[in-house]
């Protein structure tokens, strides 16, 4: 604590009209302050930051700055071992392999991206609202999201990628999969809504005439935010071993447009005899996953109110 | 006890149908199974579609056929589930897809078995030797590798593993160690039943090992945790406190509390594996459930898609059933009355 108290400038003595002692002493710092000094000192969730951050501007910024692209082009040439001009080498069809896994990553970040957003969105209003109204709501909405639990997600989302008409693009894939994706998370919310829909705040809140509506998207559903932002990220990791596994049967992303999956699926024969073709799209994979979970388990460090100010 | 586990299997039939009904309609709104035969070229008569749209039961609306699908009444005979009729294919009127499954589900029940089992034991071992050792060397070690598996993606380590016994078969002069291609041998005419069994044994050994890593990595985190948890309670602290021995205190006192909440996570565990088995038996291209499900949805053959889901369903259902029961035993403030 008071290491970093002593790096900040004291307020002027008597300047905000305090006891000149306490002023000293103290600093008033809020929540959102707390939580952000926690994950900068957790090393192993800041480490994971920085690598997941090379890996978004490798797929979002590379791109832009690399010669070629992921489709086949006539000067690059077929089937050549790793050069200078084409790190992971080239494809039989010459495609430059080191485009296509950025072009791969990107698009498996950006159904991840999307999967969080609508899974999120979907998964904390149905866990808030089953755990604020309790009672018979609560016990149908629950067993509806046991009903879709039982049936595996990769499984049920395949039948329907697979099914769906004209091709999929990587939206498609982020629609579908978001919109089973979300069952985990709503049960996590409802636990937590339970808990602190008992709490004086809602009593108070709805004493003051709040609407159920107000009471849970105001009042519930940001004191949750801990456990959303942290169910998020992991959601992250899950989705883009799910969109890999979709990809790679052949029911995700298809070709012309690539993914790490397809690309994996690709060289699946490769590894003992053109290596670089199988290892990069499942070395970005393990890489996003990982730095990802590392990221969940800083954050919920941060986040949990229990926690002190040490490094780990 | 008999009672708690009646009222388990009672409690799990609504949840059947109403996985039914979803199955049905997840299946049955987002395929055409007619798109084929609507884009052949050169096109097809309409009569013949309307034929074959007959033969599908798709003249009928979608509650009727729902109806139809679960219990046939009203059918040809050749629909359903109740009756043991899993729908008619689009492949063709004689391909029979109760016989395909049957033929197929043994196939993939032994990797999703093998590998469960083998999640479930490792996964255990380690977590309760990471806890015990918390911070040691080897529970760092134990927490990397799990971190890592948890992050790879099986199919990634099955083609790797599968392609490094080709290259270890290829290293050899001499017969191949590892089977590297579907679940059993191509020719089995001639097998005692004990060549049957390591035949198949044999060719579980990879698939087996890339299904399996990815569940044990996230049960052994889990059982850490909890067996962590248990580790530091009061109720331990006293069994050490009156002079147990340290293996006693684990065995009879922790170990036993420490596994209850590893059964809750048996549902997302064996959901996980059987997406695991789909991907694992593409690679090793096995004739099973996986490849079945794979290639159905290709075909747009909804009733075989519809089968694989409703049982991939019932599977979860028992496995979670059997978890249920196991809570039972193990939970002494759970009454049987």
């Amino acid at each position: 604590m008071s290491e970093i108290d002593a790096t900040r400038p004291a307020e002027p003595p008597g300047a905000s009209g305090q006891p000149d002692a306490e002023a000293i002493t103290t600093e008033e710092r809020g929540q959102f302050k707390t939580v952000v000094v926690r994950f900068l000192r957790h090393r192993l969730a800041m480490i994971s930051l920085f690598v997941f951050l090379l890996i978004l501007a490798f797929a979002f910024l590379g791109p832009l700055v690399w010669p070629y692209d992921h489709t086949i082009q006539r000067d690059v040439p077929a089937s050549i071992s790793p050069t200078w001009e084409h790190p992971f080498g080239t494809t039989s069809a010459g495609n430059d392999v080191f485009a296509q896994v950025m072009r791969g990553t990107q698009q498996s970040l950006k159904v991840a991206f999307t999967v969080a957003a609508i899974a999120t969105t979907i998964g904390a209003i149905y866990g808030a609202v089953a755990g604020y109204f309790g009672g018979r709501v609560d016990d149908i909405l629950m067993r509806i999201v046991d009903v879709i639990l039982v049936i595996p997600l990769l499984v049920l989302v395949a039948a329907i990628a697979g099914a769906t008409r004209g091709g999929t693009s990587w939206y498609t894939i982020a629609l579908i999969i978001g919109f089973f994706g979300w069952t985990s998370l709503s049960r996590l919310v409802r636990s937590v809504v339970l808990s602190l829909r008992e709490q004086e705040f809602v009593e108070a809140a709805r004493a003051m005439g709040a609407s159920d509506i107000r009471i849970i998207f105001a009042h519930l559903l940001p004191n949750t935010a801990g456990v959303i932002i942290v169910a998020a990220t992991l959601l992250i990791a899950t989705t883009i071993l799910a969109e890999a596994g979709l990809s790679f049967l052949g029911l995700g992303i298809q070709a012309p447009d690539t993914s790490l999956g397809l690309l994996i699926e690709n060289a699946r024969s490769a590894p003992f005899t053109r290596p670089w073709l199988f290892y990069p799209p499942g070395f970005f994979i393990i890489a996003i996953a990982l730095t990802v979970n590392f990221i969940g388990d800083g954050l919920r460090d941060a986040l949990d109110p229990r926690q002190t100010l040490v490094r780990r | 006890m008999l009672v708690y586990i009646v009222r388990r299997i009672l409690i799990a039939i609504p949840v059947l149908f109403a996985a039914s009904l979803f199955v049905f309609l997840m299946a049955d709104t987002t395929g055409d199974p007619l798109l084929e035969l609507q884009l052949a070229q050169p096109p097809v008569s309409e009569e013949v579609i309307a034929a074959e749209a007959e033969r599908l039961y798709l003249d009928r609306s979608v509650p009727e056929r729902y109806w139809l699908w679960v219990t046939g009444i009203g059918g040809n005979g050749d629909i359903g589930l109740l009756q043991g009729e899993w729908g008619p294919s689009v492949r063709s009127a004689s391909y029979d897809i109760g016989a395909e499954i049957g033929s197929r589900l043994w196939v993939t029940l032994r990797l999703v078995t093998a590998s469960l089992f083998l999640s479930i034991g490792f996964g255990i071992l380690t977590g309760v030797i990471s806890a015990l050792r918390q911070y040691s060397k080897l529970d760092y070690g134990l927490t990397f590798i799990g971190f890592t598996l948890l992050a790879m993606p099986s199919f990634w380590v099955a083609a790797l593993l599968r392609e490094a016994g080709v290259w270890i078969n290829q290293q050899r002069d001499g017969p191949n160690i590892f089977w590297t291609i579907s679940a059993s041998s191509p020719d089995t005419r001639n097998f005692s039943n004990w060549e049957l069994f390591t035949d198949a044994a044999g060719h579980l050994i990879l698939p087996t090992l890339a299904l399996f890593l990815a569940g044990y990595a996230a049960l052994s985190r889990y059982q850490r945790a909890s067996m962590l948890e248990v580790m530091n309670s009061d109720y331990v602290r006293l069994a050490k406190a009156k002079g147990l021995r340290h293996g006693t205190v684990v065995r009879r006192h922790a170990l036993r509390t420490a596994l209850i909440p590893v059964t809750t996570l048996s549902l997302l565990l064996i959901a996980g594996t059987i997406d695991g088995a789909v991907l694992v038996e593409t690679v090793f291209q096995w004739q099973g459930l996986g490849t079945f499900l794979v290639e159905s949805i290709q075909r747009r053959d909804s009733y075989a898609v519809m089968g694989f889901l409703m049982l991939s369903g019932i599977l979860v259902i028992i496995a979670n059933l059997i978890a249920d029961i196991l809570y039972g035993v193990l939970d002494p403030r759970i009454r049987y009355e």
